[in-house]
């Protein structure tokens, strides 16, 4: 069984995080990059799939800059087998079709039965990429799964949507993508942190892919306004002295909002 | 055959598992009168079909193409549906609602038919190149304008996030006969549909949220949060950790991987105001807060904050508002 996880690093979202108004790029030098937690969790699903089948090979793939090879490390640490970073400075501001056709050229490079990602990212907030490279790929999709089992060929789960939540089933290969409901991933301690700067990192350019992105042939989504919006400042506060609940309430009603 | 107008818009309208139009319905029909002719495409079985068409016709579509689907089959059906609802129709843009329905078909559609996908939009517009989108990231701090190089673009659309709403059309439909790709789906097994909730506004769209967390400290008291919602006539949400502590389901988080809302009032009780709880709810219009840590970042976005505890100032702010009623 070969298992590939889609991975991403995405600006923490602890800090401040900051859009270049000029290009509508991530200012990456303004916050800490991190391993988006969603990917974490899809790491650990593939991982404990692992633990208990001998000669799985987890591999993680992600399209990302250059600098970006220390998070993608964190993801040996963590436990995956390799990993593969596509990078070429073409992809710079890649929308949404030429990252699917990318990542789904590099799918197919490396094989696979089962693919991981999740549900939305932190930064992009798609939530559309799973579906887009299962159609690229042929292969069906089972996104937002909330539980997920691995079986002989097949790939099961429960899939929470707004409607209810559904039973789903695949034949491999398919393309999964989970939700926070999936257990965090396990540390990386420090032998993890040793053993993956000796396993396989394999560093791929659009060229080494086949894929060249024709700006004239397929349509991308582009920018063409980015605003900030002023912060939001506090307004009154007061300490509760008995009579709190009562002033809340004429607060609202003041403002006719009860 | 029947012609479409030169400005249409494709609207692919979510169907419930109990056969009803998707709440998100109305926003996104809306959305697309706002920026041309409404066409819109329902894929249901064929017995509901025509109450449906009335419903969407009722808001607003001019149009409604209609097409069968085998329901155990994920998203590839309504795909195939889509690619001959287009094909037909020439749209100017294809909308599609952001739920996970709608963003699994808007993927795959984008991917097939090789059109660029926006997503999350929270308003379309018209300039004179084409359909734009706006939105609203990381968590509300930044808006964004997108459009496409060139082409129809796929744009899925906030649920909730549109008020516009459009007049109601007389009901033209057209039955769409759909060729299977035979592209591979995952099968849907079995469905349980979420209890039917009560007479409680939705969260998406609610003009009003209550919303608790941690600090309600057990399912049982979280009560509390749904006790004052009730009395204000607003939405239940919750954060993250309330979530995780099983007092709500998923579908009550708000924030960076929930729900964002933008509601004219939102109460956050014994929710610290995490900086991604804060990226689901910081566009709402009024924020009020009660927290005993004073401390708490909730307090540096909201409008009126108490510090002290929910459990004797929710139960006074329920009282003196029955009692004003009175
Ligand atoms: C990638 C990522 C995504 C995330 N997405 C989300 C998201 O979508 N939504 C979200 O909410 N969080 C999200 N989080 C989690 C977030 O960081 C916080 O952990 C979470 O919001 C905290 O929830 P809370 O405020 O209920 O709990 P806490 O931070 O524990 O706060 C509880 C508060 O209750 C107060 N309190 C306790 N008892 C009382 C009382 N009796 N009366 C009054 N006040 C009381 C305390 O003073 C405290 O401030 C995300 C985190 C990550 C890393
Ligand atoms: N550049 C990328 N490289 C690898 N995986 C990605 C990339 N972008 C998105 N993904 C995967 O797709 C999931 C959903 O992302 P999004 O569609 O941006 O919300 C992420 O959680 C990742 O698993």
């Amino acid at each position: 069984m070969k298992i590939v996880v889609l991975v991403k690093e995405v600006p923490d979202t602890y800090g401040d995080r900051v859009l270049d108004l000029e290009t509508g790029l991530a200012d990456r030098a303004a916050s800490d990059r991190v391993l988006d937690e969603i990917n974490e969790r899809a790491i650990e699903v593939a991982l404990s799939y692992a633990d208990v089948h001998e000669g799985t090979e987890v591999v993680v793939l992600s399209m990302a800059p250059e600098e970006s090879v220390a998070t993608i490390r964190k993801a040996l640490a963590i436990g995956a087998g390799s990993a593969v970073q596509v990078t070429d400075s073409a992809l710079i501001g890649a929308d949404l079709t030429v990252t699917a056709e990318v990542l789904a050229a590099a799918l197919e490079r490396i094989g696979f039965d089962l693919v991981i990602g999740g549900n939305l990212s932190t930064d992009g907030s798609g939530g559309v990429l799973p579906a887009m490279i299962a159609e690229r790929l042929g292969v069906p999709q089972l996104t937002s799964l909330a539980h997920v089992e691995i079986g002989d060929g097949v790939v099961a789960g429960t899939r929470a949507s707004d409607g209810g939540t559904a039973d789903v089933r695949a034949d491999l290969p398919a393309v999964i993508s989970v939700t926070e409901a999936l257990p965090d991933a396990r540390f990386a301690n420090l032998k993890g942190i040793m053993a993956a700067k000796k396993k396989p990192f394999e560093t791929l350019s659009l060229t080494d892919l086949g894929v060249t992105i024709d700006v004239a042939a397929s349509p991308q989504i582009i920018l063409t306004e980015v605003g900030k919006k002023p912060p939001r400042g506090a307004g009154v506060k007061i300490v509760d002295e008995g009579d709190g609940g009562a002033r809340l309430a004429a607060f609202l009603l003041e403002n006719k909002l009860a | 055959m029947t012609d479409f107008a030169p400005d249409s818009i494709l609207v692919v309208l979510d169907v419930t598992p109990s056969g009803v139009l998707s709440s998100s319905s109305a926003g996104l029909l809306g959305a697309a009168a706002e920026v041309g002719t409404p066409v819109a495409l329902v894929v249901a079985e064929s017995a509901r079909q025509e109450a449906l068409a009335a419903d969407a016709a009722a808001l607003g579509a001019a149009h409604v193409l209609l097409a069968t689907a085998d329901a155990s089959q994920l998203t590839v059906p309504t795909v195939d549906a889509v690619a001959t609802a287009a094909a037909l129709v020439e749209p100017d843009a294809v909308l599609f609602p952001n739920s996970i329905e709608g963003r699994d078909a808007a993927g795959r559609f984008a991917a097939r038919s090789r059109r660029a996908i926006a997503v999350d939009a929270i308003g379309i517009a018209r300039d004179e190149r084409g359909i734009l989108a706006h939105h609203s990231v990381y968590g509300g701090a930044y808006t964004s304008t997108s459009a496409p190089t060139f082409g129809a673009a796929v744009i899925t659309v906030r649920q909730g996030a549109v008020d516009a709403r459009a007049t109601a059309q007389p009901l033209a439909t057209t039955v769409l006969e759909v060729a299977p790709s035979g592209t591979r789906a995952a099968t849907i097994d079995s469905f349980q549909e979420a209890e039917a909730t009560s007479s409680r506004p939705e969260l998406r769209g609610a003009a009003k949220v209550v919303a608790g967390g941690r600090g309600l400290g057990s399912q049982e008291q979280f009560a509390l949060v749904e006790q004052l919602a009730d009395a204000l006539g607003a939405a239940v949400g919750a954060s993250r950790a309330a979530v995780d502590a099983g007092y709500v389901p998923y579908s009550h988080q708000v924030g960076q991987t929930g729900v964002s809302v933008s509601p004219q009032l939102y109460v956050a009780l014994g929710i610290s105001g995490a900086i991604q709880h804060r990226a689901g709810m910081q566009t709402a219009k009024t924020i009020v807060a009660i927290n005993k840590d004073a401390d708490a970042p909730i307090f540096e976005i909201a409008d009126f904050g108490v510090v002290g505890d929910v459990f004797t100032i929710v139960p006074q702010v329920i009282e003196t508002l029955a009692a004003e009623e009175k």
